[in-house]
Formats: C-alpha cells, structure tokens, sequence
C-alpha cells in the first residue's frame, strides 16, 4: 500500500487554545478514511492542515512524499511562496461544508475555471470534461445553470465535479453534508459512494456515521486535537476501545 | 300509562329541520368565485394631492416669463455652451477614470497584509477626504508659490529632467489632478466597501483551487463587489459630474463657468443661464442613471435567480398583452 498523505506531529493553536495537538495521521493511496470526532476537536483544521489552507505551528504533511506548504532548507521547514503552494493545492481537491460555488458564474464556468487557469487545458476540452464529469454527478443537464438555481445538494455535487475537474490525487471533504437537509444528504453520499468504488483517494470529515461505517476503509475518531483512536470501522465505530470513543458514537445514536 | 302519548323522540324528528347554512358552506359554493381586492382610496386621494402640486409647478414654470425661456433656448445650444458642456464632460472622463484607477489600488492597499501600504493609504484617504475640493484645486493652481520647479531623477540624488511647475502644469491639468486626487480618496472606500462585501469563502475556494491570486481578485472577488460597488459609484460619479463645476475658480471655462461667465456680460440673463445649466447638468446625470440601471443588471447575474425585465421589456409585453403591438 503507498502512502497518500503524512502528517507528522501536527501543532495548531488559536490563541491559547491548542486546535491540534502533536497529531500523527496517515491515509493510505486508493481509500476512503473518514475522521470524526465532536465539534471543535481540530478534524477540520486537520483537513484544512493538509492542503495547507491551515498552516501548522509545527510539525509538517506530505502529500504523496512532497511536502505540502513548506521545504526544508538548512535543517529548517520554511513556508514556500504563495504560488507554489497555490501550484500544489490544485493537486489536491476540496470540498467545503458550506456551498462554496462561485455564485456569479454558471455551473461549467465554476467547473472550468481551475483547470483552465493552473493546468492550461483549451478551453474546449475543458469544457467537454466538464460535460462528463457532470453526467458522473448526475447533473448533465445544469451545464448552464447558475449556482443559486440549484438546491443545495446540486450545489455541492457541482462542487465535487469542480473538485474533480483538476484530476487530484487525493480529495478532501469537510462535512460536505452537513449544510443540506436530510433528503439532499443522500445524493452527495451516493457520489461519494461511487468515487470510492472507483478508487479514489478521499478523506472525509463526517458526522454520517452510518455512511463512515458503509464506505470507509479507515476510521480516525479525533477529540481535543488529538487521535483518540484510529482503525477499520468494524473496530471503531463497533467495538471501540475507549470509553470517550464509545460516549461519543452513543450521543449520535 | 304512557302508551296513549306517542314517544317524544318520534315527534322531534317530524319537525322540519332548520335549513341552516354554515360558513363552509358558504364557502364551497363560492370557490370558483374571484376574490374581490381590497380598495385603496388614500392611494387615490394621495395620488390626487401630489398630481395638483405637481401642475403647480409646471403652471408656475410656464407661466412666469422671468425665466425668459426664448432666451433659455437661445442659449442651450449656443456654441460656447456647448464647448463649456464638452469640458465638463472631459473633466468627468477623465477625473472619474482615474480616480477609479486609484480608488482601486488605495483599496487594494488598505485590504493588504503590508502595514506599510495599509497605514499609507490611510492616511492618503484621511487627507484627501479632509481637504474641501476647492481649497485643493486652489493650491494647485498657485503650485509655483510652493514648488518652482518639478523634477524625474533618482529619489534625494540627481535629476534627470527638469520641468517648470507652470508649463507642466496648465489650468486643465489642475483640474483633472485635483478631481482625480479627490476622487481616488471617495473611490477607494467605495470599491473597498465591495470587496468587504464579498464572502470570505468565496476567496478561500478559490485558493483552494489552486487559482494565482491576480485571477482571485480579478475572476472571482472583483465580479461580485462590483455588483455592491455600482450604486454608491454611481452615487460618486454624478457628485464628481456636478463638483466638476468648482473648477471654474480656476478660470476654466467648463459647463457652469461659460453660464457664470455669460451672466455677467449679459445683465438680466442670469436666470436662464442658470436653467440652462440646470438642464444639462438633469440630462447628462439621466443618462448616467441609465447607464448605472443597465451594469447593475448585467453584474446581478447568478445573484437573482430571474434577472427582472428592464422597464422597455415590461412595457412591450404590456402593449402586446392588450393588442396595441405586435
């Protein structure tokens, strides 16, 4: 199994509130891992961590080998210049909680946009893959449609297709469901359902249990901004071993 | 003992039911009926109020031959009027193009993470807005008093050229510097009041896309503050059309300085002057309204979810809806 993302003694603080505390994490390439834990535990910031949206006090990720956001340089980790990372986060994909599209212009001017700009595809070509990749969300038919004529789990599949239109090694989801109401849930898990089977490395913070349990191959439960536990979720989300893990499954149930 | 009286209960059922109708009922039979509209009549009595005024006041245009208005059309298309009109409106172009210019990198500058660019253009936006714009165009026009001579060299060492402070700078560039110097301060914290208005998210997603951050601004944030920006640009745009008229102390001729200027040779005609003045200046800010109506309709793209028909489009369909067009 190769590894996809490393994160090494990973230290957040806002103000006096450590975020994240000496976190070491590994996701392996070709999974799912799903992170969950309560609300202000650090599994966003965590996620944000990885593509470098965050930056870390100290401690330091690599994506695929490469670091992310920082090189070393006499026995130092130095932040890079803002186009370098900008250069290195179009190869790893985001999906927001909140329904981040570009409201102003439409669905396959949203999809396009980043490929065209950072990886130079013509035009057309993007926008032909950006036809496909819409039929793949299910959504083929809002090519054309702006993104607040579209209910809010439309909304987010077109921001999974954007996501994908970079072809990224490694996406990242925070929440990605936590803003819809329940009827539009299931659409976006069935895509990221399907993103699975296809092999696609994915990273999801969640509080769809049921969904982590079905479609995750790893299972982190985060507390505090530390990893309480970590494992396949037959174990974590079934018999966890600690009794904070167990506390926290019994609240969602 | 009871048998000879027939049962009680039989006799009540042979009395006639009240025929009673109830508000369901009611209803029922109603429901295919329109439903009347509520009447408005302070709609009409206010509309009447204001209709009466208002043919007072054209009455009272019309009717007072002190407003000379032979003389008024005499001079609203008089040569030097126009030319005065056409300084005006230079004046305007230019003064608002840079201005906006300006506005753009001071807001650019104050929205930075360099304290340096912040606090400069701070304090660029505090002067400027501090000055009245007379009192600036002022010292401009007696720049000489200050600075003889101004020069391009390197910053405290030698200069390469050297120009007087008169011939650079005319009585028209004083004009268009002080406007733009003025303006820039105002439309910087308009376009910065747009830029703030825009979701944080929004720049966030698109960093996280991996987009330079030139094509951030330009793509993605600078669209949808425009949008915020229109109406209190236009707001600026048309106090910069009528402030355009300060500059006659500087003995430029523009639209209100040929009107000042003409009054004072023709005795009695200060009053048509002036509405000559008054027309142009309603006609050219109508036209920057219409102007404004249009880009706020073409930058409320994705914002609405059905873009509202412009006034033109309504009264078409409402002609063909009543068989007048077709």
């Amino acid at each position: 199994m190769t590894v996809a993302v490393k994160v090494r003694g990973a230290v957040k603080t806002y103000g006096t509130n450590r975020v994240l505390d000496e976190v070491d994490f590994t996701a392996q390439a070709g999974q799912v891992t799903a992170i969950i834990g309560p609300s202000g535990s650090g599994k966003s910031t965590l996620l944000r961590a990885i593509n470098h949206l965050e930056p870390l006090d100290s401690g330091y990720v690599t994506v695929r080998g490469e670091l992310i956001g920082v090189r070393l340089h006499k026995g130092r980790l130095r932040e890079l210049s803002e186009r370098a990372i900008l250069r290195q986060r179009s190869r790893i994909g985001f999906v927001f909680q909140s329904l981040n599209l570009f409201p102003h212009l439409s669905v396959v001017e949203n999809i396009i946009e980043a490929p065209v700009v950072t990886q130079r595809v013509p035009k057309q070509q993007a926008i032909k893959q950006a036809k496909e990749l819409l039929a793949k969300v299910g959504l083929a038919d809002k090519f054309d449609a702006y993104p607040r004529q579209l209910s809010g789990g439309q909304q987010q599949r077109v921001a999974i297709a954007r996501a994908l239109a970079l072809e990224p090694e490694l996406i990242l989801f925070d929440e990605p469901t936590s803003a819809l109401d329940p009827e539009l849930v299931g659409e976006v898990l069935t895509v990221i359902r399907d993103l699975a089977a296809a092999g696609t490395t994915m990273i999801v913070v969640t509080h769809e249990i049921g969904f982590a349990r079905e479609v995750a191959d790893h299972v982190v439960f985060i507390d505090a901004g530390r990893i309480v536990e970590q494992g396949p979720p037959s174990q974590v989300l079934v018999a966890p071993e600690h009794d904070r893990t167990r506390e926290f499954l019994g609240k969602l149930v | 003992m009871t048998s000879s009286s027939p049962p009680k209960p039989a006799r009540e059922s042979e009395l006639p039911k009240p025929v009673e109708e109830t508000t369901d009922d009611l209803i029922d039979k109603l429901q295919s009926r329109k439903v009347v509209p509520l009447r408005h009549p302070w709609r009409w009595a206010a509309s009447l109020v204001v209709v009466v005024l208002l043919a007072q006041a054209a009455h009272a245009l019309t009717t007072n031959d002190a407003f000379q208005w032979d003389a008024f059309g005499y001079w609203f298309t008089r040569p030097v009027v126009v030319e005065g009109l056409l300084l005006t409106l230079q004046l305007t172009g230019l003064s608002a193009v840079f201005g906006l210019l300006g506005g753009i990198l001071l807001a650019l500058m104050r929205l930075s993470r360099n304290p340096v660019l912040q606090s400069v253009a701070w304090a660029y936006i505090w002067l400027f807005r501090s000055i009245p714009l007379i009192v600036l165009l002022l010292f401009l026009a007696n720049i000489t008093a200050l600075y003889a001579t101004l020069s391009l060299g390197i910053p405290f060492g030698p200069s390469f050229v050297e120009f007087s402070a008169n011939d650079l700078l005319s009585f028209y560039m004083v004009a268009v510097l002080g406007l733009s110097l003025n303006e820039a301060a105002y439309a910087a914290e308009i376009v910065r009041s747009g830029i703030i208005s825009v979701d944080q998210s929004q720049l966030e997603a698109a960093s996280a896309l991996g987009l330079p951050k030139g094509r951030q601004y330009r793509r993605i944030i600078l669209p949808q503050a425009t949008r915020a920006i229109i109406p209190a640009y236009a707001n600026q745009l048309i106090g910069l059309l009528k402030g355009t008229s300060v500059v006659y102390i500087t003995s430029l001729l523009e639209l209100f300085g040929v009107v000042q200027s003409q009054a004072s040779i023709n005795s009695g005609q200060i009053i048509p002057l002036l509405m000559v003045g008054t027309i142009w200046y309603i006609v050219l800010t109508s036209l920057l309204s219409v102007v404004q109506y249009y880009l706020e309709r073409y930058f409320s793209r994705g914002a609405l979810r059905t873009v509202p028909p412009t006034p033109f489009q309504r009264l078409r369909s409402r002609l063909r809806t009543t068989g007048v067009a077709r």
